[in-house]
C-alpha cells in the first residue's frame, strides 16, 4: 500500500455526489466517502446497499448519488445481492464477456440494523463462501430509518424508542454484540473497525486493504447519527474522538489471522467522556445511577483487555 | 438507453418512466438541492486558510470541493450547514453564521 | 436429431440446464427440487458445463443472488420448491419489479403446516401475485421443454420479466418416464445468446436499480410491469410457435385434449391432467362426450381464451390442487369464473380441491368428477363448491 497523503486523496474526484438526502452532520455517509477514496482511480465499482437511511436517501427516483453502479435489493439481503454481481463478474469475465482491462471492485453497505441483525446470515453467507467483496457496515447503533429503535449494536443503557428510559427502565438492558469479531472468526482475510480521526487516515488504509485484499472483508465503521445519539450535528469529530479515547470503540484490524490494536489512547478516557456527549444517556447522570456508569465502565474495560489478549499473540 | 433525468419528473406519463426504475446514469442527485434545507450558513474566510484540507473529508456532502490540492469555496447548492467543518479547522478560517 | 431416453423430471430439468449452461445458478437444497442442484453441481464438477454455482446459505440468498447476477448482466436461474419459495417470496417481487429476467424451476410441493413433501401447488399458488410468469408441466417433456422456452420469453425486451418452470413434485420429478431430448446445438441456438442492454458490470456506463420511489412515481411503474405482463402473451405464443416449428411438440397457453364437442370438461393444471385425460378416453369409450382443458399457463392469465374455449360445453369442473383458505375455493376457482363472466360465458361451474399434499388423483375420481357434472346438468343435482375430492367426513360431503 501507498503511504497516505490527505492531499492526494482529496484530489480524488468525488464517487458519492452531493444532492443525497441524509440529514444534515450524518456520520454515514462521511463514512462512506472515506472509503470510496480508498478506490483506486480508474477502477470501477458496484456498490450494495441494505435499505436504511442510506438507501433510501441516496437513490430517491430519479436521483442516484453514485456516481458507480449500484444495487439495492432489500434489507437484509445486501451480502447475497452483491455476493450475486461479484460471482456474475466472475462468470462473465470467464466467458469473455467483460473488456479485459477493466475492472471492478464490489463493495456493500449496510447500517447495523441491515448488518447485525436482520443481514445477520446473509452477511454471513457471503462472507463464509469468500466473495471477493467488502462488506461496510455504517454502525449508528440504532435502527434510525425507521426512528431510533434499538439493534444488537445499541450500547447498554441507551435511551431509544424500543428501550425507552421510565420509571421501571434504564434504556437497553443489554450491551452491544461485537460484530467484527464474529466476522473475524469467519476467518476472512480482513477484518477492520476503524471511525472517524482528525486526518482519516485510519478508515483510509483499513479500506484500501479491505477493497484491495482478495477475498472477503469486512469494515465496522463507528458512523455516529446526530439525531438519534442526541448531540449537536456539528461535534461529529469530537464524538468519535471519544469513542476511541475511552475505548468504547476501538481501532483494530485482524489482517489474515493477525489481530492487531491500530490506535491505543495516550491516556485511556473515562466512560462518561463519551457518554455525557449524548441525549441518549442523559439519565445515567441523574444522582443514584452512578453504579450504572460503573457497569458499563467495566464492561469497557472487559472487552479492551480481552482485545489487548488477542493482540498480544 | 442512457438516462437524461431532466426528462423525468412527478408529473410524467408513465411511458417517460425508465424501465424498472433504473437509473442510466451516475451521479444525477446532483441536480437536486440541498442547501434549500441549510439554517445555519458557512463562511470560508480565504486568508486565514492554509489549505491542510482537514475540513474537506468531515463534510457528509462533499461539498467543499478540492481541485489541484486546494479547497475552493463552499457548494452552497448542496451544503446543509451542519457545521462540522467550522470544528474541524484549526485556523479559524471557517465560520457558521445563521 | 431428437434423442430417446428415460429419465425422471429432475434429470430432465438438469439437462436442460447443461445445455443452456447460464452464467450463475444460486441455489439452496429442498425437497423434491434438490437433485436439481446436485445433478448441475455434478456436471460442473466434471466439466460438462462451467456455469458459476453459489452454494448460498438458503432460498433468500439464492434469489437475492440471482437478482444480484442478472442485475449485472449474468444469465441467473435458480430452482426451489415449497417453503424454499415462500422464503424467497419478498425476493420475487423484487425480481419482477426490476425487471430481471431471471428463471426459477419450481418443483411443485404443499406448504407447511404440518410440514410435508409432497405435491400440491400451493406453493406457485402462494407465488401467483408476484408478477413472475408462471408456466406449469404434466410430465418431464414438458418440463424440459418449457426450461429451454423460459428464457427467449424471459429475455424478450417486450417482456424482461422472470419466469418460473413448474413440474409436480415426485410425481413428474422423481418418476422415470420417456423423453425426447434435442442436440446440444439446437437447444443453444433456440435458446440464444444473452447480452443485455444496461447492466451494473458495463464499465462507464453506471446503472442504479432499487431506488425509493414516491406515489407519483410508483404507481406509473406498477402499471409497466403489468403491461409487460401483457406483451408476454403474445412473446410466449412466438415462442411456443417457434419451439414447435423447431422440434415440433408444444402448446400455447393450454392444451385442449377432446374438449372439440365437449359437454364436459375438466380444468387442470399439472400432471393430474395425464390422469384426467385417460378418464376422458375411458368416458369417451361409453359414449359420453367429455374433455380436459389442461393449463399450461398461469401468469399471464389468458382469461378470454379459457373464455373462449369453455363457451360451448354445458359445464366444467375446475380443479385446484391448492386451498385458499378463504372460504371461497381455490385460485382457479376464483379466476377462472372471473373469466368466464367478464366474457359474457355463463357456463356452469363447479370448483373441487384435489391431491393436496400428495393425495392420489385416480382416473376413477376424475370419472366420477365428470359424471357429477352431468348430473348437475342433466338431473339439476345440487352440489357443494369447492368439495375437497376423497376427504374422509363424517359429513359425508
Amino acid at each position: 500500500m501507498a503511504g497516505y497523503n490527505l492531499k492526494e486523496v482529496m484530489n480524488k474526484p468525488e464517487r458519492l455526489s452531493a444532492g443525497h438526502r441524509m440529514c444534515a452532520g450524518c456520520g454515514a455517509t462521511i463514512g462512506i466517502r472515506a472509503v470510496l477514496r480508498a478506490l483506486h482511480e480508474g477502477d470501477h465499482a458496484v456498490i450494495g446497499n441494505a435499505t436504511g437511511c442510506l438507501e433510501v436517501s441516496s437513490f430517491m427516483y430519479p436521483y442516484t448519488a453514485w456516481e458507480d453502479s449500484y444495487i439495492h435489493n432489500a434489507f437484509e439481503n445486501a451480502g447475497a445481492t452483491l455476493s450475486g454481481v461479484e460471482t456474475a463478474y466472475r462468470a462473465l469475465k470467464k466467458r469473455g464477456r467483460l473488456p479485459e482491462n477493466e475492472n471492478f471492485k464490489f463493495i456493500t453497505f449496510g447500517g447495523d440494523g441491515g448488518t447485525y441483525d436482520i443481514g445477520f446470515q446473509s452477511l454471513s453467507g457471503a462472507m463464509e463462501r469468500g466473495h471477493d467483496m467488502v462488506y461496510v457496515c455504517y454502525d449508528n447503533g440504532a435502527y434510525m430509518n425507521t426512528g431510533i429503535q434499538r439493534s444488537s449494536a445499541t450500547p447498554q443503557f441507551a435511551d431509544t424508542t424500543t428501550t425507552p428510559v421510565g420509571k421501571m427502565s434504564n434504556g437497553k438492558v443489554q450491551t452491544r454484540k461485537d460484530l467484527a469479531a464474529i466476522i473475524a472468526e469467519h476467518h476472512v482475510p480482513y477484518v477492520a473497525q476503524t471511525t472517524f480521526t482528525k486526518d482519516f487516515k485510519d478508515i483510509h488504509i483499513k479500506s484500501e486493504k479491505a477493497i484491495y485484499t482478495e477475498g472477503a472483508a469486512f469494515l465496522n465503521v463507528l458512523a455516529p447519527c446526530p439525531r438519534g445519539w442526541r448531540y449537536e450535528t456539528s461535534e461529529i469529530m469530537k464524538i468519535c474522538q471519544l469513542a476511541i479515547d475511552t475505548c468504547y470503540w476501538p481501532m483494530f484490524e485482524v489482517d489474515h489471522g493477525n489481530w492487531r490494536l491500530t490506535y491505543e489512547p495516550k491516556k485511556k478516557l473515562p466512560i462518561e467522556d463519551f457518554l455525557r456527549e449524548q441525549g441518549r444517556f442523559k439519565h445515567l447522570f441523574k444522582p443514584g445511577c452512578e453504579d450504572l456508569i460503573a457497569q458499563f465502565q467495566e464492561e469497557v474495560d472487559r472487552r479492551w483487555e480481552d482485545l489487548l489478549f488477542r493482540c498480544s499473540r | 438507453m442512457r438516462t437524461d433525468i431532466s426528462n423525468i419528473n412527478e408529473q410524467s406519463p408513465c411511458e417517460d418512466l425508465t424501465e424498472g426504475l433504473m437509473i442510466f446514469a451516475g451521479g444525477t442527485s446532483k441536480q437536486f438541492k440541498t442547501g434549500e434545507w441549510r439554517v445555519a450558513t458557512p463562511v470560508f474566510d480565504k486568508d486565514k486558510c492554509k489549505q491542510c484540507l482537514l475540513c474537506a473529508p468531515v463534510c457528509p456532502d462533499g461539498c467543499i470541493p478540492v481541485h489541484d490540492g486546494r479547497r475552493e469555496d463552499f457548494d452552497m447548492d448542496h451544503c446543509k450547514g451542519c457545521g462540522i467543518c467550522e470544528k474541524a479547522c484549526p485556523f479559524g478560517a471557517i465560520t457558521m453564521t445563521s | 436429431m431428437s434423442k430417446k431416453d428415460r429419465m425422471s423430471g429432475n434429470e430432465a430439468v438438469a439437462y436442460a440446464i447443461r445445455q443452456v449452461n447460464p452464467d450463475v445458478m444460486p441455489a439452496f437444497p429442498i425437497t423434491p427440487s434438490t437433485e436439481i442442484p446436485q445433478l448441475v453441481s455434478t456436471y460442473i464438477a466434471n466439466g460438462e458445463m462451467d456455469t458459476e454455482f453459489i452454494p448460498v446459505e438458503s432460498e433468500h440468498s439464492s434469489m437475492s443472488a440471482a437478482v444480484g447476477a442478472e442485475a449485472a448482466g449474468a444469465r441467473s436461474m435458480t430452482a426451489t420448491s415449497s417453503c424454499g419459495l415462500a422464503f424467497m417470496w419478498e425476493e420475487l417481487l423484487v425480481a419482477a419489479s426490476n425487471r430481471l429476467p431471471i428463471v426459477l424451476t419450481l418443483v411443485n410441493r404443499t406448504l407447511s403446516g404440518p410440514i410435508n413433501i409432497n405435491c400440491d401447488h400451493s406453493d406457485g399458488m402462494g407465488a401467483r401475485d408476484t408478477g413472475w410468469i408462471q408456466i406449469y408441466a404434466e410430465n418431464n417433456q414438458e418440463a424440459y421443454d418449457n426450461y429451454i422456452q423460459a428464457f427467449p420469453i424471459a429475455e424478450d425486451k417486450r417482456v424482461h420479466l422472470p419466469v418460473m418452470v413448474c413440474q409436480d413434485g415426485f410425481i413428474t420429478s422423481h418418476a422415470v418416464q420417456n423423453i425426447l431430448l434435442e442436440d446440444d446445438k439446437d437447444v443453444k441456438e433456440f435458446v440464444g445468446e444473452y447480452h443485455p442492454e444496461e447492466f451494473l458490470l458495463n464499465p462507464g456506463k453506471p446503472v442504479a436499480v432499487g431506488p425509493y420511489a414516491v406515489s407519483n412515481y410508483s404507481m406509473e411503474a406498477k402499471y409497466n410491469q403489468e403491461a409487460a405482463m401483457i406483451r408476454s402473451r403474445e412473446v410466449i405464443k412466438e415462442v411456443a410457435a417457434r419451439f414447435r416449428e423447431k422440434f415440433g411438440r408444444g402448446f400455447d397457453f393450454f392444451e385442449e385434449y377432446r374438449c372439440e364437442d365437449a359437454d364436459y370438461i375438466m380444468l387442470i393444471m399439472g400432471s393430474a391432467a395425464g390422469t384426467a385425460k385417460q378418464a376422458a378416453d375411458d368416458l369417451r369409450d361409453k359414449g359420453m362426450k367429455v374433455g380436459v382443458l389442461k393449463l399450461r399457463v398461469f401468469r399471464p392469465f389468458p382469461a378470454e381464451e379459457i373464455a373462449a374455449a369453455l363457451s360451448k360445453c354445458k359445464a366444467v369442473a375446475v380443479m385446484d390442487r391448492c386451498e385458499s383458505y378463504n372460504g371461497h375455493g381455490g385460485p382457479l376457482a376464483s379466476e377462472v369464473p372471473a373469466a368466464l363472466f367478464m366474457n359474457k360465458v355463463y357456463t356452469e361451474v363447479v370448483n373441487y380441491v384435489y391431491g393436496l399434499a400428495g393425495r392420489d388423483f385416480t382416473t376413477e375420481t376424475a370419472a366420477g368428477i365428470f359424471e357429477e357434472l352431468e348430473d348437475v346438468v342433466e338431473n339439476k343435482k345440487q352440489v357443494r363448491q369447492c368439495t375437497y375430492v376423497g376427504l374422509r367426513s363424517k359429513e359425508g360431503q
